[in-house]
């Protein structure tokens, strides 16, 4: 997602921010997690924007994609090159208004931007955890988060907010803390993983797992599996656009040379793109991380979790006001299955609204500016905001 | 003819006299909803729980900005996602003469809904009538703008028609309001007698038939 990170065009920002941290669980009050296991002590790094109000009810929580973090908006200094990733959407007067609401973004469990996750020392042995870190789910880093927001004193989040990945936590935080949320916004996002996606995941996985760097997991102090993890991002960020983004973005065109090369160099702008996403993203991304979230994203199906019946029965728990939105050219998560939820909310009588945004820009689109997504999202964030007011 | 006085100009005309059939506090889905101009003014003067829904991404867009729950989507598919009884009123203004299954349609809004209200533009208005007559032309007025071969409107419809609609299908009509008013004017007149010659608009209020 870093690759659209950009500058706010007005030049309105929440300013300077500070990452900060949160550990719990320590033992011997573990975290249990939902394979079995337990965890602890647990870390969550988190940022901050806005104020919380008297009554503690303006409180918005963030919640990240795969290689997403804590660093939702702002910059860490005077002289930071790139502001957070939502920068377009959270500030001062922005889709989410730092002015009014109180903003949380913390990176997820299983995470390498600061959360405890496969790459964190483990206690028991000194060392990383490498694969001795347990496959967490979407569920475990709810109930993470959850810890968070308990420490920050907020009793009921106004709205939690999140596309792709995060899109599925908020749908979790929806059915398992549904006294909690007063609303959602699950942005191009599904109630379970396609078979396609699933198989898109699986071969990105496969591609670290194959780099002989990756070593089971245990690379920490030698060379990482940075080939492996580079075609993986590779992977993903062609499930990421689509066709007529990728048409409009590079159609057949040639990268620095007027002819082909006729060996195996980038000769193809996509290629070059998806070879400078790759080398990029293993600076700043851990391999171990990568599978473990995508695994958990995978395993992340509502029905199976909280009523085998349908998707149906297993709304019925949810209490939260809902806005859906899905995207035209999203061939990740296609518009049918965000009607499916939208759906199953109808169905439980939930005050819902859906809309699907025309979009070229395939998955990606959730992070792209948007004058609509923006204007969806600020409409709704203060109606519901005026009306838990009142 | 009796002039009526607009209560509030916020809203057309049409959808004044279907505000005044709303009871305060109830639950309505409106179908087609537009911008939501109906439901908001409902939302804020009765209080009441609206739901809408729209095809167009733009004027749903509007709508969720307004504070209003809509759902984009096609409202024939949309209906049936509804338990029985969901709603007090569902309202279809203005949509009838686009609906490919009107009957369907109409069963759908009376199982989730425990009204219905309906309102369409006449097409046995005198001018529609006189249109045809003197020019040979298929009519357009401004209640139906359109071309043949450019209109949304896929059924002509005249009030004496919906009637016998009614009971073909078995729906009751609980009220009947005829009206004479430009589509975008604020004021308007109801008219008493010979409706089907002088209206513009039929707006009814319809129930499921009594066993």
């Amino acid at each position: 997602m870093s690759e659209y990170i950009e500058h706010d065009r007005n030049g309105v920002s929440v300013g300077i921010v500070e990452r900060e941290l949160f550990t719990f669980a320590r033992p011997p009050k573990e975290m249990t997690l939902e394979n079995g296991s337990t965890l602890g002590p647990v870390t969550l790094a988190y940022e901050t924007y806005g104020e919380l109000n008297p009554d503690r009810s303006n409180a918005v929580l963030i919640l990240h994609a795969l290689s997403g973090d804590s660093h939702a908006a702002g910059y860490y200094s005077n002289d930071d090159a790139k502001p957070g990733w939502w920068e377009i959407m959270v500030g001062p007067g922005k889709g989410i208004d730092t002015n009014k609401y109180f903003v949380v973004c913390s990176n997820i469990l299983g995470s390498c931007m600061g959360s405890t996750g496969p790459g964190s020392m483990n206690p028991k042995t000194g060392r990383p955890f490498g694969l001795d870190f347990p496959v967490v789910t979407i569920g475990d880093m709810v109930t993470a988060q959850k810890a968070l927001i308990d420490h920050l004193g907020i009793e009921r989040l106004l709205a939690v907010v999140g596309g792709s990945i995060g899109g599925l936590q908020v749908l979790e935080w929806c059915l398992r803390y549904p006294d909690r949320i007063v609303s959602a916004i699950p942005l191009a996002t599904t109630p379970k993983h396609s078979a396609l996606t699933i198989a898109f995941n699986e071969v990105a996985r496969q591609a670290i797992m194959a780099d002989p760097n990756w070593n089971k997991g245990d690379y920490y102090r030698g060379a990482k599996p940075d080939l492996g993890l580079a075609v993986a991002r590779m992977i993903g960020h062609i499930t990421y656009l689509s066709d007529e983004s990728m048409r409009q973005k590079f159609g057949r065109r040639l990268q620095d040379r007027s002819d082909f090369s006729f060996n195996f160099d980038a000769d193809f702008q996509v290629e070059s793109y998806l070879r400078y996403q790759g080398s990029k993203f293993v600076e700043r991304f851990d391999a171990n991380s990568f599978l473990y979230i995508t695994k958990a994203a995978d395993y992340f199906d509502l029905t199976r979790q909280y009523d085998s019946s349908s998707l149906v029965k297993a709304f019925s728990r949810a209490m939260a006001k809902f806005l859906v939105v899905s995207f035209t050219s999203d061939w990740l998560y296609p518009t049918y299955q965000s009607k499916a939820m939208v759906k199953a909310m109808k169905k439980n009588g939930l005050d819902v609204s859906f809309c699907e945004i025309e979009a070229d820009w395939g998955h990606d689109a959730f992070l792209l500016p948007n004058e609509r997504l923006t204007a969806l999202i600020k409409g709704f964030l203060e109606h519901v905001y005026d009306e838990t007011e009142r | 003819m009796s002039t009526m006085k607009p209560r509030d100009s916020e809203i057309r005309f049409d959808l004044q006299i279907i505000a005044s059939w709303i009871e305060p506090g109830s639950k309505v889905l409106g179908l087609g909803c537009g911008e939501g101009e109906l439901l908001h003014f409902l939302k804020k003067n009765k209080r009441v729980s609206c739901t809408g829904i729209e095809l167009n991404e733009a004027k749903v867009a509007k709508c969720i900005e307004k504070g209003l729950s809509v759902l984009q989507g096609d409202i024939n598919e949309e209906i049936l996602d509804y338990p029985d009884d969901s709603f007090d009123y569902v309202i279809l203004s203005q949509t009838l003469q686009q609906i490919y299954e009107p009957g369907e349609l109409i069963r759908s809004m009376l199982r989730i809904g425990k009204r219905g209200v309906v309102s369409f533009p006449n097409f046995s208005h005198w001018s529609v009538r006189l249109q045809l007559l003197t020019t040979g032309h298929a009519p357009i007025t401004k209640e139906l703008p359109y071309d043949w071969h450019n209109t949304p409107n896929i059924r002509v419809i005249a009030l004496k028609d919906f009637r016998r609609f009614s009971r073909e299908t078995g729906f009751s009509i609980l009220q009947e309001v005829a009206i004479n008013t430009d589509h975008h004017e604020k004021s308007g007149n109801i008219i008493k007698f010979f409706a089907n010659l002088r209206a513009t608009y039929g707006v009814f209020l319809i129930g499921k038939r009594k066993q």
